[in-house]
């Protein structure tokens, strides 16, 4: 309390100031949300003063600088993302879990100490990185398996995208592992079960919450990532077929597009319009992580 | 909406005050006989970049000579030579017979002159047997139409399309000139650049694309390794020619070439000719290949010559 005495006025002054700080900081990001939020609704709108909204929606012919009709329909960039997507969760999150698994129960202090930094050094690689050895060395592996005459295909994302996921799936869900109250583990060792029945029946159950919203993160993070799956998945526009085929992503054609586009045209704002769809997928997926966690959190407590 | 509206006011103000400035600050510094010498040029957004860079080096060697280079488009530069709001016409395509006549009805007789030629070739894997392809297969490979190259004498394999995006000038010229300003097929693959095209051809053996010449050689000028240029025919009664043939691309004779031209209205004079002889030199036509076209070839220069006279 002395010290506190000591400081006076200006003490208080400064305490006031420094909360102030933060709480603008805080509103700032808010702010920077909802400005990139309305930025982004305002400049798709006018797109679909030419466009219709349900042939946007539902067509999955995309061609806006045909010669024959120019055509806006987002479904096989909506379908080829949500493909990849899901082709790199698929392979990421069973991987993804087990490594967890392995540094929070089984890997030994020392190991631990070494797995877990390596693991976020995977983050650290940049995307265009990721894209090169997709083009390099995955997608000609890909072509030489399943005998394809070239390896830009959505299977060649989905990997690569399942690497890039691998970081925020492993350290969420290792955190929600960790979490998990020892007194669980203590009663379930002492009922007898060994390490493995206590791993698999009472820890991931428990933190079950913590690792959907791991694989919710990462898949937020597969969605909006552009530059790998540009450089990877080949970028043809038809409807996706399979994963051996060549898929173009909403990233990929917002990338592709925008560079050169003629501004303020429905091309344009077509391509803000990509922008928002985006933005919306990748909100409400974040939005549901932080539910599923916000959750888990109170049921542990 | 609201925030677009003040934002598109508010660059709209700004133009106009910068127009205004910079037109007192040109009738403050100009001389007065400056106007007089201004030569007009309008029309293809193809070429309009080169002759900027033409007109720059012109009036750095002969100052008090003013150029101004507007683009628009072909159609835009000729009509601006019919109604004679410019000097010169920069086009890509040649003048349609309905433009002919409506300049003739005016008493507008329009010289042309090609100041350069545009040109792509298309690269196949070094491992396909197909050597050429007329026109025609080339559109169909292109639009969709033939899925497998057993169709046009290869292996019985898919083929693999490899393009560029919808905002590069060569995709566009292709559809043009190849396809018949129909739709690229779906599952061309969009690359980003010639390098990364070549790069999975080589990789790819049902694979083809389309580049600019200027990329198939690497540093030391020799044809890049894994990939064949194929010789195109316009149609299957008539020879094939390779891009590889200098002579066969600078007289416009292979058939994924075009001339780019300049139209004046009758015989050019004074500084117009000037510059015109400037751009057909040898230093004009080396500014031409360093842009990335291709040098006039001997038939289209005497061609030149002749509407010089």
């Amino acid at each position: 309390m002395a010290s506190v005495k000591k400081k006076g006025v200006f003490g208080d002054l400064k305490e006031s100031l420094i909360r102030r700080v933060f709480e603008a900081s805080g509103l700032l990001a808010i702010i920077v949300l909802m400005g990139i939020f309305a930025l982004l609704l305002a400049t798709a709108v006018p797109a679909f003063r030419e466009i219709d909204l349900k042939e946007f929606l539902t067509s999955a012919t995309w061609d806006p600088t045909s010669p024959e009709k120019a055509e806006y329909g987002i479904l096989s960039m909506l379908a080829s993302t949500l493909m990849v997507t899901f082709g790199a969760l698929l392979l990421a999150f069973p991987v993804g879990v087990a490594v967890a698994a392995y540094i929070s129960d089984v890997a030994s202090p020392r190991v631990r100490e070494i797995v877990k930094p390596i693991v976020e050094l995977l983050a650290a690689i940049p995307s265009v990185v990721v894209g090169f050895i997709g083009i390099a060395v995955v997608g000609p592996l890909i072509a030489k398996i399943f005998n394809l005459s070239h390896g830009l295909t959505a299977l060649n994302g989905s990997l690569l995208l399942a690497v890039m996921a691998l970081p925020t799936i492993i350290s969420i869900s290792e955190d929600a592992l960790n979490s998990v109250p020892v007194s669980y583990v203590e009663a379930s060792l002492a009922l007898g079960a060994n390490r493995w029945q206590t791993l698999v029946r009472v820890k991931i159950p428990a933190a079950l919450s913590g690792i959907v919203a791991s694989m919710m993160l990462g898949m937020g993070r597969a969605i909006g990532e552009t530059m790998t799956v540009l450089m990877a998945t080949g970028n043809a526009r038809s409807f996706p077929q399979g994963f051996l085929q060549s898929v173009r992503t909403l990233t990929a054609g917002i990338a592709i597009e925008l560079g050169e586009v003629p501004y303020y045209t429905t091309h344009y704002y077509a391509l803000f319009a990509l922008g928002l769809v985006l933005f919306v997928m990748t909100f409400f997926v974040n939005l549901a992580a932080d539910l599923i966690l916000e959750k888990q959190k109170r049921k542990l407590q | 909406m609201k925030a677009l509206r003040t934002k598109a006011k508010l660059i709209s103000g700004l133009v106009t005050i910068s127009t205004v400035f910079v037109l007192a600050l040109v009738m403050l510094t100009s001389p007065a006989g400056a106007q007089r010498k201004m030569i007009q040029i309008k029309g293809s957004d193809t070429l309009v970049n080169l002759v900027q860079i033409l007109a720059e080096e012109y009036m750095a060697k002969k100052p008090g000579v003013a150029i101004a280079v507007l683009g628009g488009g072909s159609g835009t530069g000729i009509t601006a030579l019919i109604n004679g709001t410019c000097d010169i016409a920069n086009h890509s395509r040649e003048w349609k017979p309905k433009e002919l006549d409506l300049a003739y009805e005016r008493g507008v007789k329009p010289r042309i002159f090609a100041i350069a030629v545009d040109g792509l070739s298309v690269i196949v894997n070094d491992k396909n047997p197909v050597n050429s392809l007329t026109m025609a297969q080339l559109g169909s490979l292109f639009r969709g139409e033939i899925k497998n190259w057993k169709q046009v004498g290869g292996p019985d394999l898919r083929v693999s399309l490899y393009g560029r995006q919808s905002n590069s000038g060569t995709y566009v010229f292709f559809q043009e000139h190849v396809l018949g300003n129909k739709n690229y097929s779906p599952d061309v693959k969009e690359m980003n650049g010639n390098a990364q095209i070549i790069e999975s051809v080589t990789q790819d053996v049902a694979g083809i694309g389309y580049v600019g010449v200027g990329y198939l050689f690497d540093e030391s000028g020799q044809l890049r390794k894994g990939i064949k240029v194929l010789k195109i025919k316009k149609d299957e009664g008539s020879p094939e020619y390779s891009p590889l043939d200098k002579e066969a691309v600078y007289s416009a004779r292979y058939p994924i070439s075009r001339p780019l031209y300049q139209s004046t209205n009758g015989k050019p004079s004074g500084n117009v000719a000037d510059f015109i002889r400037f751009i057909l030199s040898p230093e004009g036509q080396a500014i031409v290949e360093k842009e990335g076209f291709f040098k006039i070839g001997k038939e289209l220069m005497a061609e030149n010559e002749k509407n010089l006279r």
